[in-house]
């Protein structure tokens, strides 16, 4: 048992990987029994997706409260020395961003049990699928895996998409795959030329390669960065790169637009490790490479995306315009380039992404009880249970908007107090407007849904399934609890924060001592231009 | 005027490079499958060219002088396999799309064209 419980200890970074890799390989040997009669194989798999997920959600818990205690935890697949093997490091960035993907991924695997995984085949094995991939991008440091799992989480993401299939969802499907495959393109360019420009690509150690990069390789490590930046701004949907994300994630069903809440902040988390960690400050002539870009872009996107947000026709359209407001609110507090900002930015996205998700569950449900109507933003039928749904509704947009006691209040005050500088008038009347905004919008959607009643017509006959409230109050709960436990969350982004500007720390952890007296490339050789490196 | 590996290696990649984005920019699904395909050859290339072009070295550490560097190599071979399997994907999706929207035009109208 000691055995067991040590090795489980000492594996415990690459578990998360893991263990999702091995419920979708079992979920897929089991069958989903599509076309059986009664199903017997559907509720086994149900079972075994969610006890894979209650799983997963006690490793990130444990993974988290290790990363809380401070350092880094490094993990060398093969046992490879670091910067030539593939290194998994877990800090506190990357616990938070673990433990909110589980905290997602449990309400939406219940979800889903309630009806959805039985209209296409292999929902669950796709969803832990793309929990591999999500868990993958944020416990890797190494830039090439984070390109490898960015791809698992896309491919799976693809399937998820079209889960249900209709001529709608492949209308967005198509686009969406081509788009993404065009920015996988981009990434490897980027990614390749960050490497011919500083000979690796491990995170830390890169962290202290670009500020000793030649001069005459500088604008080369630069482009490649910018094209990062690129690609990251598309995963996240920033401005101008955004176009695609609301009826994507508006035709998408239910509890795949919920999971892909987390998507967009896959975009963020990487931005924040490699604009703002490796290119950030101590990064030589690279130094806060981004900063121009990133703080108007993201102002720019928040306000285009309420703007959005105000026209839009259905519920799910209008959340999806929301994520984008949201996403920008983020990138904003990250471009600050300041300790207070990334922490403020890491708070705001745990609220976000919670409300996101809920919101659009809570679409499905509010639009299954208005008849024919469904979620189109349009007077009907009243719903069945209108003080149910619409308290959640009410709470969420509160959260959203960012009124107080909720967390997404917390969080924008955060951003708020974190500004400083000539920047703090733009942040502070774009982050209050776009609350305005975001207010307007939802007042407007929560009166249409909920009180622009025609009694004449009949909306949905029963309330929903308690396996579907279960899953939509439970992410409601865990925003509640968000806002009672909101000082030791915020000490821990703080400490989170702080630990992401200490690069000397993160690379003795990653590479020992050996690793930042190496030579600037590992091969030597006579190369391009004919001399001796 | 001698033509140099590096100005030929270059201007190939951009040559695919710059045919892969007209092709990906067209209305019909097939041209854009085409031109990520070609994009993905370009970048492939690409990544390969980043290990630097390397005239008569050993691929592997030895006893020689140096050796070319093994890792854009490694990259290059991931990066085939996954545009090899989204590659297949975007095809069976165009054919789903095409099927559910009897016209594989990416505005869903027709162009003028035969069906």
């Amino acid at each position: 048992m000691n055995v067991l419980a040590r090795l489980l200890q000492e594996h415990l970074p690459v578990l998360p990987v893991l263990l999702p890799l091995a419920t979708a390989l079992l979920l897929l040997a089991l069958g989903d029994g599509a076309g059986e009669r009664g199903r017997p194989a559907l509720s086994r798999a149900r079972a075994v997706s969610i006890v894979s997920a209650a799983l997963g959600l006690l490793l990130a818990v444990q993974l988290a409260l290790d990363a809380d205690a401070g350092g880094w935890r490094v993990y060398r697949v093969g046992d490879w020395p670091a910067p030539f093997g593939i290194a998994l490091v877990v800090d506190r960035l990357s616990a938070l961003m673990l433990l909110l993907t589980q905290l997602l991924l449990l309400p939406v695997a219940v979800y889903a049990s309630g009806g959805w995984d039985a209209h296409g085949r292999h929902f669950h094995a796709l969803l832990h699928l793309q929990v591999m991939g999500l868990n993958g991008a944020f416990v890797t440091g190494d830039l090439f895996n984070l390109f490898v799992f960015f791809e698992v989480l896309l491919v799976a993401s693809y399937v998820l998409l079209v889960h249900a299939q209709g001529r709608e969802r492949f209308r967005f499907g198509v686009p969406y795959v081509v788009l993404n495959l065009a920015a996988s393109a981009l990434f490897l360019i980027g990614v390749s030329l960050v490497y011919a420009a500083a000979g690796t690509l491990n995170l830390a150690h890169l962290a202290v390669r670009v500020a000793q990069v030649a001069p005459a390789d500088t604008a080369l490590l630069q482009a490649g960065a910018m094209l990062l930046l690129v690609v990251f701004g598309f995963k996240a949907a920033l401005l101008p790169l955004h176009l695609w994300l609301p009826g994507t994630y508006a035709a998408a069903c239910a509890p795949v637009s919920a999971l892909f809440a987390i998507m967009t902040k896959v975009g963020v988390y990487a931005i924040l490790r490699v604009h703002g960690v490796v290119f950030g400050d101590g990064a030589g002539a690279s130094a806060r490479l981004v900063q121009d870009w990133l703080l108007p872009l993201a102002l720019a996107s928040s306000l285009v995306a309420v703007l959005g947000a105000l026209a839009a026709g259905t519920l799910p359209r209008l959340v999806g315009w929301l994520t984008i407001a949201s996403v920008g609110t983020i990138l904003a507090a990250l471009g600050l380039f300041t300790a207070e900002g990334w922490s403020a930015a890491l708070f705001y996205m745990v609220n976000s992404t919670l409300v996101i998700a809920a919101l659009f569950l809570l679409s499905e449900l509010v639009g299954a009880q208005r008849g024919e109507v469904g979620e189109r933003l349009e007077p009907a039928g009243p719903v069945a249970q209108p003080t149910l749904l619409g308290t959640m509704l009410l709470l969420l947009a509160a959260s959203m908007v960012g009124l107080p006691p909720l967390p997404g209040f917390i969080g924008k005050l955060m951003i708020l107090q974190a500004a400083q500088g000539p920047v703090t008038p733009w942040l502070w009347s774009v982050v209050l407007l776009v609350g305005f905004f975001s207010l307007v919008g939802l007042a407007r959607a929560g009166s249409l849904l909920f009180w622009a009643v025609e009694p004449g017509r009949g909306g949905g006959a029963s309330g929903a399934s308690p396996r579907l409230l279960i899953a939509t109050l439970s992410l409601l709960a865990l925003l509640l609890a968000t806002a009672v436990a909101a000082g030791p969350l915020q000490r821990y982004t703080d400490a989170a924060a702080a630990q992401l500007a200490d690069r000397a720390g993160a690379a003795r952890a990653v590479l020992g001592n050996a690793g930042a007296a190496q030579a600037l490339r590992p091969y030597r050789g006579l190369d391009a231009q004919g001399g001796h490196r | 005027m001698t033509l140099s590996l590096e100005f030929l290696v270059a201007s190939g990649i951009g040559w695919i490079t710059a045919c892969g984005i007209y092709l990906m920019l067209r209305g019909r699904s097939f041209p854009v499958v085409l031109g990520l395909t070609l994009l993905g050859y370009a970048v492939n290339m690409f990544i390969f060219a980043m290990g630097r072009l390397w005239l008569a070295m050993p691929p592997i550490v030895g006893a020689a002088d140096g050796a070319a560097d093994p890792l854009p190599q490694a990259l290059v071979l991931t990066a085939i396999v996954i545009g090899f399997a989204t590659t297949g994907l975007v095809i069976e999706m165009a054919l789903r799309s095409r099927h559910e929207a009897g016209t594989d035009h990416v505005d869903g109208g027709d162009a003028g064209g035969p069906r």
